[in-house]
C-alpha cells in the first residue's frame, strides 16, 4: 500500500506546484491591475517625465526597441540562413549555432558593460545609439534560433523542386524556403521584441533615460523601463503611482504582443 | 553575381555572433587590467569595497558581491527545482489536454513579464509578507532568493515539460502494464529518458539566475555588507554595476569591469557546459 501512497503524494505535491505558479501569475497581474489602473490618469499619455507623465518614455523605449529590431531582423535572419542553408552539416556553423545559443543566455548586464565600454565612454555621454545597440545584441541570438529552428521544419522537397526549376540557390532560399516559414519566423521576431522592449539592464547606463521628449539619439534618451526603476524607489507617493501605472502599461504591452505571436502562429497552422 | 553578395553577408551574419562574444571577452578583459594587476586573485576574497583619499587609488575586493550573486542564485535554485518539475509533472502527466494548455499558456506568461515588473512586486507586496514570516527588514537575501526563484520556474518548466514530453509512450504503457504507479513512471521510465533534458534546463536557469539585475535590484539591499542571517541585505555582481558602474571612476571602475568579466566567464561555462553535455541539440 505504501507506493500507492507516496503515488498519491507525489501527484497531490506536482499539482499543488503548479496550483502555486499560477498563484503567483494571478497574484502580480491582480496587484498590477489595481495599483496600474488607479493610478493611470489622462494625463499619463499625454505628458512627459518632467510634468508626471509617461509620454516620452513610451516613445523613447520603442524608437530605441524598434531600431533595434531593424537591425537584429535582418542581420539574425540573414545569419540563421547561413545556419541552415549554406553551412549546414559544416564544423563552423555547429559552433556559431553554440556561441549564438550562449550569447542568447549571458547576463544582460554585461551586455550593457560592453556597450558603455564601446558606444557611451568615448563619446562622454549616454546616448540613444548605444541603448539600440545594446538591445540588438540581446535580440540578434533568439532572431538567429527562431530562424534557424523554422528553416529546419520546412521539408527538403521543397528545395530540391526549386532546383529542379532551375533556380539559383539564394532565390530558392528566399523565394521558397523563407516564405515557408514565414509565419514561425514572424512569432520568432514578435516574442523577441515583446523580451527587448521589457529590458531595463541594459539601458541603465547605455541610454540612461531623459526626463524631456526627444528624438535626438546622440542624447541621453528616454527610456520606460529606467524610469520605472528610478521612480519606484523614490519616497514621495506621486513617482510611486506613476512607476505603477508604467510598470502597468509596459506589462500589458508585452503580453498583449506576446500573445499575438501566438495566435499568428496557431491561426496559420 | 547577386546570389555571390547574399551568401557573403549571410555568412558575415553568422560570424557576428562570435565577434561579438570575443569582443565582450576582451574590452571587458581590458578595462579590468588595473584591477587585475593591483589585486590579483586576492580580488575574489578580498571584503573591503572602499575609494581612496581623493578617488585615488583604494582597496575593492568582489568577496561580498560574489558570494551574494552565489546564495542568492542557490536559494532560487533550492526553490526553484521541485517546482518546476512538479509543474512539468503536472503538465505532462496528470493534467488533461483541456487543462495543461491554459495552464501552460499561463506559466509562459509569466516567464514573459518583464523582471523590473517582479523586482517592484516583490519589493511592495512580497517583501512584506516575507518580513512577517521570517523576520529581518523585508530586503534582503531570502527575498531577492525566492522572487528570483519565481522568475525562473517558468523558464525551468517550459523546457522540462517539453523533454519529458519526448518520451515514447510505448515505454511509459509497458510500464504501466506491468503495475508500476504514475510516480514509479515517473521515476524510473520518464525521468530517466529525459534527464539530459531535465538536468540542462536546471543548469540553464541557473545560468539566468546568476546573471538577473532588475529583479534583485530592488529585493537585495544593495549594500556592501556580508551576511550573517539569511534575512540580511547584501548585494550581487550585477546589482553593484547595475547601481554604481556609471558613476565609478579609474580603479573602482576597473574593479566593476572585473567583476563583469567574472560573471561572464561563470555564465559562459554554466550556459555551454549545459548545452554542450545535456542538452546537445540535435541538428536535424
Amino acid at each position: 500500500m505504501n507506493r500507492l501512497i507516496l503515488n498519491k503524494i507525489i501527484l497531490l505535491l506536482s499539482t499543488l506546484s503548479a496550483v502555486i505558479g499560477i498563484g503567483f501569475l494571478f497574484w502580480i497581474l491582480a496587484t498590477l491591475s489595481y495599483k496600474g489602473i488607479t493610478s493611470i490618469h489622462w494625463a499619463t499619455f499625454t505628458k512627459d517625465l518632467v510634468d508626471g507623465g509617461i509620454r516620452n518614455l513610451l516613445v523613447g523605449q520603442f524608437t530605441m526597441a524598434l531600431m533595434a529590431t531593424f537591425v537584429a531582423v535582418p542581420v539574425g535572419m540573414m545569419a540563421g540562413i547561413y545556419l541552415r542553408e549554406y553551412g549546414h552539416g559544416s564544423k563552423l556553423a555547429s559552433i556559431i549555432r553554440n556561441l549564438s545559443d550562449v550569447m542568447m543566455s549571458a547576463p544582460s548586464i554585461v551586455i550593457g558593460v560592453f556597450v558603455y565600454a564601446l558606444l557611451v565612454d568615448p563619446f562622454g555621454s549616454y546616448n540613444g545609439w548605444a541603448g539600440a545597440v545594446a538591445l540588438a545584441i540581446m535580440m540578434i541570438p533568439i532572431i538567429i534560433s527562431t530562424t534557424d529552428n523554422m528553416l529546419a521544419l520546412v521539408p527538403t522537397e521543397l528545395r530540391e523542386a526549386g532546383m529542379a526549376l532551375g533556380g539559383s540557390k539564394h532565390k530558392i532560399i528566399l523565394q521558397i524556403v523563407v516564405r515557408a516559414a514565414k509565419v514561425g519566423i514572424t512569432t520568432g521576431i514578435l516574442l523577441s521584441f515583446a523580451r527587448i522592449i521589457g529590458e531595463t539592464a541594459p539601458l541603465l547606463f547605455t541610454s540612461a533615460n531623459n526626463q524631456f521628449f526627444t528624438m535626438d539619439l546622440g542624447d541621453q534618451f528616454p527610456s520606460l523601463t529606467v524610469s520605472i526603476y528610478n521612480l519606484a524607489t523614490y519616497p514621495d507617493e506621486a513617482s510611486r503611482e506613476l512607476a505603477w501605472a508604467a510598470s502597468f502599461i509596459l506589462t500589458m504591452i508585452v503580453l498583449t504582443i506576446n500573445l499575438l505571436g501566438r495566435f499568428v502562429i496557431r491561426n496559420k497552422k | 553575381m547577386g546570389g555571390k553578395l547574399f551568401r557573403n553577408f549571410s555568412f558575415f551574419s553568422a560570424t557576428l555572433s562570435f565577434f561579438i562574444l570575443v569582443g565582450i571577452f576582451a574590452i571587458l578583459f581590458h578595462y579590468a587590467q588595473e584591477s587585475m594587476h593591483t589585486f590579483g586573485f586576492d580580488f575574489l576574497w578580498t571584503e573591503q569595497w572602499e575609494p581612496g583619499e581623493d578617488d585615488e587609488g583604494g582597496i575593492f575586493g568582489g568577496y561580498i558581491p560574489i558570494v551574494g550573486t552565489l546564495l542568492s542564485t542557490i536559494i532560487a535554485m533550492v526553490i526553484a527545482t521541485p517546482l518546476a518539475m512538479g509543474i512539468a509533472i503536472f503538465l505532462t502527466e496528470i493534467a488533461s489536454v483541456t487543462v495543461a494548455k491554459p495552464v501552460s499558456i499561463a506559466i509562459e506568461l509569466l516567464a514573459a513579464i518583464p523582471s523590473i515588473i517582479y523586482g517592484m512586486w516583490g519589493l511592495f507586496y512580497f517583501a512584506p509578507v516575507v518580513q512577517s514570516i521570517f523576520g529581518g527588514n523585508g530586503v534582503g537575501l531570502l527575498t531577492a532568493g525566492i522572487v528570483l526563484a519565481i522568475m525562473i520556474v517558468p523558464f525551468m518548466a517550459a523546457i522540462t515539460r517539453d523533454s519529458m514530453n519526448t518520451t515514447p509512450s510505448v515505454l511509459k504503457e509497458s510500464a504501466y502494464a506491468m503495475g508500476a504507479t504514475k510516480f514509479e513512471v515517473i521515476k524510473d521510465v520518464i525521468m530517466p529518458y529525459s534527464k539530459g533534458g531535465i538536468i540542462g534546463s536546471i543548469i540553464l536557469a541557473l545560468g539566468r539566475a546568476l546573471g538577473e539585475t532588475m529583479a534583485v535590484a530592488f529585493l537585495i539591499g544593495s549594500v556592501m555588507h556580508t551576511v550573517g542571517k539569511v534575512t540580511d541585505p547584501t548585494t550581487s555582481i550585477p546589482v553593484l554595476l547595475a547601481n554604481n558602474f556609471a558613476e565609478a571612476e579609474d580603479l573602482e571602475m576597473s574593479s566593476m569591469y572585473f567583476l563583469a568579466l567574472i560573471l561572464f566567464v561563470v555564465s559562459f561555462i554554466i550556459i555551454s557546459s549545459a548545452k554542450f553535455y545535456f542538452l546537445g541539440r540535435k541538428v536535424k
